[in-house]
């Protein structure tokens, strides 16, 4: 049994079926790239697994757990869908920082505000829990470079570093999975080089991560599987060598050599 | 009258005033918000007799409301109002509730789907994500549209006369007809003015303090 198990998701926005029956498996500690045009529904998918869209149909099973199943899922609790976007981590194209909130409590404050469920606790454990939650904050920031920022506003950041703070944002939740939908899509180029780093950086081996990206250097250079995407299906996967050195079908082979790729 | 008589005489017409307007602030900025979710409700029937009601209040004079409120409970249920200044207080609150509800609504619309969906990915209840997340952005938002409307309640305050209220405009025609006197009429500027330009003051401090970040 694979960690994440994705079959036969399908969702439709009125009369247009943007996912028509996607099936996929993927393992721990895996990146997995999911490429296509625009439309295609890539992003929709990533939605639908952050459970920010519900799938008209399928299932999501993850380590074991059934997080969806649309047959009998129609109403589940407030608490136990945040429980299971809890599951995914979500980075997203435009950033979608809170804009009035320093870099610093923007990376603690869905923490802290998660500590609250946990119940009552001491005085001295409470603070030394928020203790915990400052440090590690700091030591992702660290990470994606940022350290001098902690105080800074959104605002006064530029994209690149904007996303950075994004990333580590998700990864204050730890997710068993992290996903990043089209992260660079809103960056120049230079500051594509500095976020991708970043992303490349994180892959490590329980460390799960799906990325939408345009990329397609990037695809092929960090990706385990990659799996491109047509009008609401799965037209082609694989290795990156087999999607990218020798495409079987001829959507794929058509998209990879426009020119902007 | 002296000068300082007919001022005396203002101040304690403006202490009507002030009560006024400070009671139906206080009171319309949380009402706005119940009529403002009323209007985005998901259930069309509480979501259509919400926009109906701001619909009647917002296309009818505000003196007319006054005296509606003034005069029809005793019309109708034999019940006459007791107090001038509750009846107005009423019918002033109903309707800044109404208007402050709209600037809310159009606050909140403007406020990027991705700032929810940051919220629901980072496992934040409906809740945390209304007050934590979009609260502070709406209010930075609205601030400029509510001023406006805050130092128009002050003027708006001078329509309690239809019923006799004694606010400011009032005392100052008591004194017009009691002692033959005009100018205390104009006079009465100076108190909307000096008040306006403090809360003018007041209201642009607070966008000042909410400007240390942008978006």
């Amino acid at each position: 049994m694979s960690f994440l198990e994705v079959s036969n998701i399908t969702k439709s926005f009125g009369d247009t079926e943007v996912l028509k029956g996607i099936s996929f498996t993927m393992e721990r500690g895996q990146v997995l790239a999911i490429i296509g045009s625009s439309g295609s529904g890539k992003t929709t998918l990533l939605r639908c697994l952050n459970f920010l869209e519900t799938a008209d149909g399928g299932t999501i099973r993850l380590g074991g757990d059934t997080l969806f199943d649309a047959q009998n899922d129609r109403r589940i609790s407030d608490s136990e869908l945040r429980a299971r976007r809890l599951r995914f981590g979500l980075v997203f194209q435009s950033f979608n920082l809170f804009p009035q909130y320093s870099v610093l409590r923007n990376v603690t404050l869905a923490k802290e505000l998660l500590l609250r469920d946990e119940g009552h606790l001491s005085r001295a454990e409470r603070r030394r829990r928020l203790d915990e939650i400052d440090e590690q904050a700091r030591a992702l920031l660290k990470r994606v470079g940022l350290e001098a920022k902690y105080a800074n506003y959104p605002c006064e950041l530029s994209g690149g570093q904007q996303q950075r703070v994004a990333i580590a944002r998700a990864l204050a939740l730890n997710p068993d999975i992290l996903c990043f939908d089209e992260p660079t899509s809103a960056l120049d180029p230079e500051l594509t080089i500095e976020v991708l780093k970043v992303i490349r950086g994180l892959i490590s081996s329980d460390r799960t991560m799906i990325v939408v990206t345009h990329e397609m250097n990037f695809a092929s250079s960090v990706a385990d599987h990659v799996i491109f995407m047509a009008d609401g299906v799965i037209e082609e996967e694989g290795t990156p060598e087999q999607v990218f050195g020798s495409p079987r079908s001829p959507k794929t082979r058509a998209f990879l050599q426009r020119p902007d790729n | 009258m002296s000068f300082l008589q007919v001022t005396l005489a203002l101040l304690d017409g403006f202490k009507t005033t002030f009560i006024l307007f400070a009671v139906t602030l206080l009171a319309a900025v949380p009402l706005g918000l119940l009529v403002c979710l009323g209007s985005k409700s998901r259930i069309p029937i509480v979501r259509i007799i919400t926009r109906a009601f701001i619909w009647v209040i917002r296309g009818t004079p505000l003196m007319l409301q006054v005296l509606v409120v003034f005069y029809v409970p005793g019309l109708i249920f034999k019940m006459p109002f007791q107090s001038r200044m509750a009846a107005v207080i009423i019918a002033f609150i109903i309707n800044y509730a109404c208007y402050f509800s709209e600037i809310y609504r159009g606050g909140i619309e403007s406020i990027p789907k991705g700032q929810y969906e940051a919220g629901q990915v980072l496992g934040m209840t409906k809740t945390q994500i209304f007050f934590r997340v979009v609260l502070m952005q709406v209010i930075k938002r609205i601030l400029p549209p509510m001023s406006n409307e805050i130092i128009t309640l002050v003027k708006d305050t001078s329509l309690a006369r239809i019923i006799s209220v004694g606010e400011v405009i009032r005392s100052a025609q008591d004194i017009v007809s009691g002692y033959a006197l005009i100018w205390p009429l104009f006079y009465t500027g100076v108190f909307y003015l000096l008040f306006n330009g403090g809360l003018t003051l007041l209201l642009g401090w607070c966008e000042k303090k909410l400007s240390y970040y942008n978006g």
